[in-house]
């Protein structure tokens, strides 16, 4: 197949949510770039995850990001011309005893002595109000008020749009084979294509990894299938999204009806196949966990399940900032909650590619933390 | 239900049943799963039960079945009647639901025999009440002598006319057969009639069926190029146009057909590979001589693979299970390749009507592929054709991209009714074949699935973690 040869001002490594975001920013800047995508844009974690945009929780070092990440997706129609099925209906995570509750209420003051308030205590009273359905068992939890949900795949797909309709170009069935220096410049190439520029940027997800070595980097990055399923229709029951203290459990109901359930437990990935295999027991303690905190559920009817694939980091934080090599940066390893960072993360990167400043803490995310904790 | 078997076999049809009789002759511990409560798939459907006094009205095919069943009945299985097969995995962990209680066993050779199902019809008012396959309307028959008098039978293929003159022969009035052959097809099979002439009684009974229907008195159009049924909250009218000019039936009953093709789901979502077969316009298994998947340990047999029917179906059924018998060390290789030999020389005769009857009756592309916007092909979702077209515009590349921009195929049926539509459809749009498209990605639960079912499984998992 002959190979036609282009130049950009930055070459994207994935179409994902946070490769996307980056071009839309990049070329909102007047920085021409182009994504390469090796299957289509939003194939893998980034189009199939559960959607949540939310603070609760989140590890620490995250939480200014996903503060301020909040403020893009209030305003994400500005964005990208598409609401991006965002609804921000509250997130709660709920406590079923004492203990539970008291675990909550010592994070809750973690959240509040770093500045935070967004994290409240509720009663047994006030979850009962936001969760008439919820089992009556269950005495209280931690509430967001603001954080929410987004239709994952329409939001990636609009960040695409977008960023086509601002002249990115976009490159799908287009695998990176082989990144190497060229004067200044990174050449990639692959199959149909070969790009050079001064500035690439890695949004390779669990396949980040292999495309940081390329560039001089060492990130240990594991490819995880997280499972998800979904029911049926059902009459519309829950609005908040709802976790769990004591179980691994994600729970939400989109506006259709079906009720998407999650959380911690996994198949098994193959990335180099691009597949997926899911385990029942895992998804049967997924199902316990949904029966047990909201009765209604026994008689939901289960008809799809499935896993992304994620990229996951040791520390479960991502890999967010500069390469050791010029022109380099990286995006990737977001361990399965980077969808509500996507938007904010393209606007990081874009900064640092721009020169601009960085108000937002990123320290904790910076690839340099693996290779030397390999050193010593 | 044990929590291992030898060889486990999903469908009582005849491929599952003659697979089953063969591996448990043999010594091997066999489970046999069907969602029916009674063997016999869809072809022998109330076979052991026979509800229908007048064995005429059926016909001789059809008590072919009691044979294969007496066999079955004899032999020594684990029969799991009524129950729902949700996942065979690679590793053949086979989730199953009965009376409300799931369970995972596993196997060491698992047999896929789903058989066949009816080609969607997608045409416009297809999904009113009223509306429904004629594959249906023979169940009904067959399981319960429920009959519906003066409906309007429409399409092309044996089955249709098969059933038409199984009415015929009930005594059930049948107000018109609107036959959807194109005319050209005629031609086109010319080429495979010597083949087919090994099967001249069959040719010679479907011939027998057609003139009868025809010298019954009953209104049969040929040469319909185009068809919409019309009602305001049921069927009221069945619409057709021959000749560049549109005619219009009255009646509260349609029953569709053109063709059936195989149910894949299960064995798709095991990770069984199928290409597209362009001859039938459907998936075929690619699987091998001993109807082998891919997937070590899956086999697939009977319409389930690939169009053969019944006869052919039960053949391919013993064929794998020689097949399983021998990897699983129950039967020497020479056993099983004396037992196979005289079912491959009757397989190949039964397959050689096979290219005649595809080319015969291939169904009209303007009947797969719905040209008027506005008409459903994604029942579940409600998603239309125009909707379809709408998203290859966008961008959208295949059937998986189409669920998340339409979530077309991700209703209850899981893709069962619409996805064969779907693939001809964008790959229309996109001026590409079918076999170019990504292929509809299956994950279990293949079938719905109690989330109490699911949660109790839960308890059992939990004592050995």
């Amino acid at each position: 197949m002959s190979t036609s040869k282009q130049t950009a001002d930055a070459i994207i490594v994935g179409g994902g949510l946070h490769g996307c975001a980056t071009a839309l920013y990049l070329a909102m800047r007047g920085i021409n770039c182009a994504v390469l995508e090796k299957d289509y844009v939003g194939r893998h974690a980034s189009g199939v995850n559960a959607g949540g945009v939310r603070r609760l929780g989140r590890a620490l070092p995250e939480l200014p990001l996903a503060d301020t990440a909040l403020s893009i997706w209030r305003n994400i129609e500005d964005l990208v011309d598409d609401d991006c099925g965002f609804e921000s209906l509250g997130q709660i995570k709920v406590a079923e005893n004492d203990a539970e509750l008291s675990a909550l209420k010592n994070r809750a003051k973690t959240v509040q002595d770093i500045g935070f308030s967004h994290e409240e205590i509720i009663d047994q009273k006030q979850l009962r109000e936001l969760l008439p359905a919820v089992a009556s068992h269950c005495i209280g939890g931690l509430y967001v008020n603001g954080d929410g949900h987004a239709n994952p795949y329409r939001t990636v797909t609009a960040f695409k749009r977008k960023a086509i309709s601002m002249g990115v170009r976009i490159f799908e069935q287009t695998p990176v084979n082989e990144i190497v220096r060229h004067g200044t410049n990174w050449l990639v190439k692959s199959p149909s294509v070969k790009i050079e520029a001064p500035i690439i940027v890695n949004c390779a997800g669990a396949w980040g990894g292999s495309i940081a070595a390329q560039l001089g980097d060492y990130a240990p990055v594991e490819a995880q299938a997280l499972m998800l399923m979904i029911t049926a229709r059902m009459p519309r029951f829950v609005k908040p999204v709802v976790g769990s203290q004591g179980r691994a459990l994600s729970f939400k109901q989109f506006d259709n009806g079906t009720v998407m359930m999650g959380g911690a437990y996994q198949g098994r990935a193959e990335p180099e196949q691009n597949n997926t295999h899911l385990s029942f027991n895992g998804l049967a303690k997924n199902a316990c966990a949904a029966t047990a905190m909201f009765p209604i559920m026994r008689h939901a009817t289960i008809v799809r399940s499935w896993a992304g694939i994620e990229g996951v980091m040791p520390d479960n934080i991502p890999v967010i900032g500069a390469g050791s090599a010029n022109g380099v940066y990286h995006a990737f390893g977001f361990s399965a909650h980077g969808f509500a960072l996507g938007p904010l993360v393209g606007k990081i990167i874009t900064d640092l590619i721009d020169g601009g400043d960085i108000e937002l803490p990123i320290d904790a995310f910076r690839i340099r933390r693996f290779s030397q904790n390999k050193d010593t | 239900m044990k929590d291992h078997y030898d060889i486990a076999i999903i469908g009582t049809g005849p491929a599952g049943m003659a697979a089953a009789t063969v591996a448990s002759a043999h010594g091997a511990d066999v489970l046999i799963v069907d969602e029916q409560p009674e063997v016999g798939g869809q072809i022998y459907r109330g076979i052991t039960r026979q509800s229908i006094k007048d064995r005429t009205i059926l016909g001789d095919d059809y008590y072919k079945g009691q044979n294969l069943a007496g066999a079955f009945a004899a032999s020594n299985v684990d029969h799991v009647s009524g129950a729902t097969v949700w996942q065979v995995s690679p590793e053949r962990e086979i989730g199953i639901s009965k009376d409300g209680a799931a369970h995972l066993l596993t196997a060491d050779q698992v047999i896929i025999a789903t058989g066949a199902q009816e080609r969607p019809f997608p045409i416009p008012g297809w999904t009113l009440p009223g509306v429904m396959t004629a594959g249906s309307a023979q169940i009904l028959l067959k399981s319960s002598g429920i009959t519906f008098s003066n409906a309007v039978f429409v399409g092309t293929g044996p089955l249709l006319y098969l059933i038409a003159y199984q009415y015929l022969k009930a005594g059930v009035p049948i107000r018109a057969i609107l036959d959807t052959t194109p005319k050209s097809n005629r031609l086109k099979a010319l080429p495979h009639l010597p083949g087919a002439l090994s099967h001249l009684g069959s040719i010679m009974k479907g011939w027998k069926w057609i003139k009868a229907l025809k010298s019954s008195g009953t209104l049969f159009i040929e040469g319909i190029d185009d068809l919409k049924i019309t009602g305001k909250n049921s069927t009221e009218a069945i619409e057709y146009l021959v000749q560049n000019k549109w005619h219009r039936i009255e009646t509260s009953n349609v029953f569709l057909h053109q063709g059936v093709v195989p149910n894949v789901n299960l064995a798709m979502a095991s990770g069984c590979v199928y290409h597209w077969n362009e001859q039938k316009l459907c998936w075929h298994a690619s699987t091998d001589e001993w109807g082998s998947s891919n997937v070590p340990g899956i086999s697939i047999a009977g319409d389930g693979g690939g169009i053969g029917g019944a006869i052919a179906a039960e053949y391919q059924g013993r064929i794998t299970a020689y097949q399983a018998l021998y990897t699983t060390n129950k039967i020497k290789k020479q056993e099983r390749d004396i037992n196979v030999l005289p079912t491959r020389h009757a397989l190949a005769h039964e397959m050689r009507i096979r290219p005649f009857l595809d080319a015969m009756f291939r169904p009209a592309v303007q009947f797969r592929i719905p040209t008027d916007d506005a008409t459903m092909v994604c029942r579940c979702e409600e998603v239309t054709a125009g909707k379809i077209r709408a998203s290859v515009s966008l961008g959208c590349a295949g059937p998986n991209q189409l669920k998340s921009f339409t979530r077309c195929g991700m209703g209850p049926c899981q893709g069962r009714f619409c996805s064969l539509s779907v693939s001809e459809l964008i790959a229309e749009a996109r001026n590409i074949s079918v076999n170019e498209l990504e292929q509809l990605r299956l994950r279990p639960p293949v079938k719905p699935l109690m989330l109490a079912e699911l949660a109790n499984l839960s308890t059992f998992a939990s004592e050995d973690t």
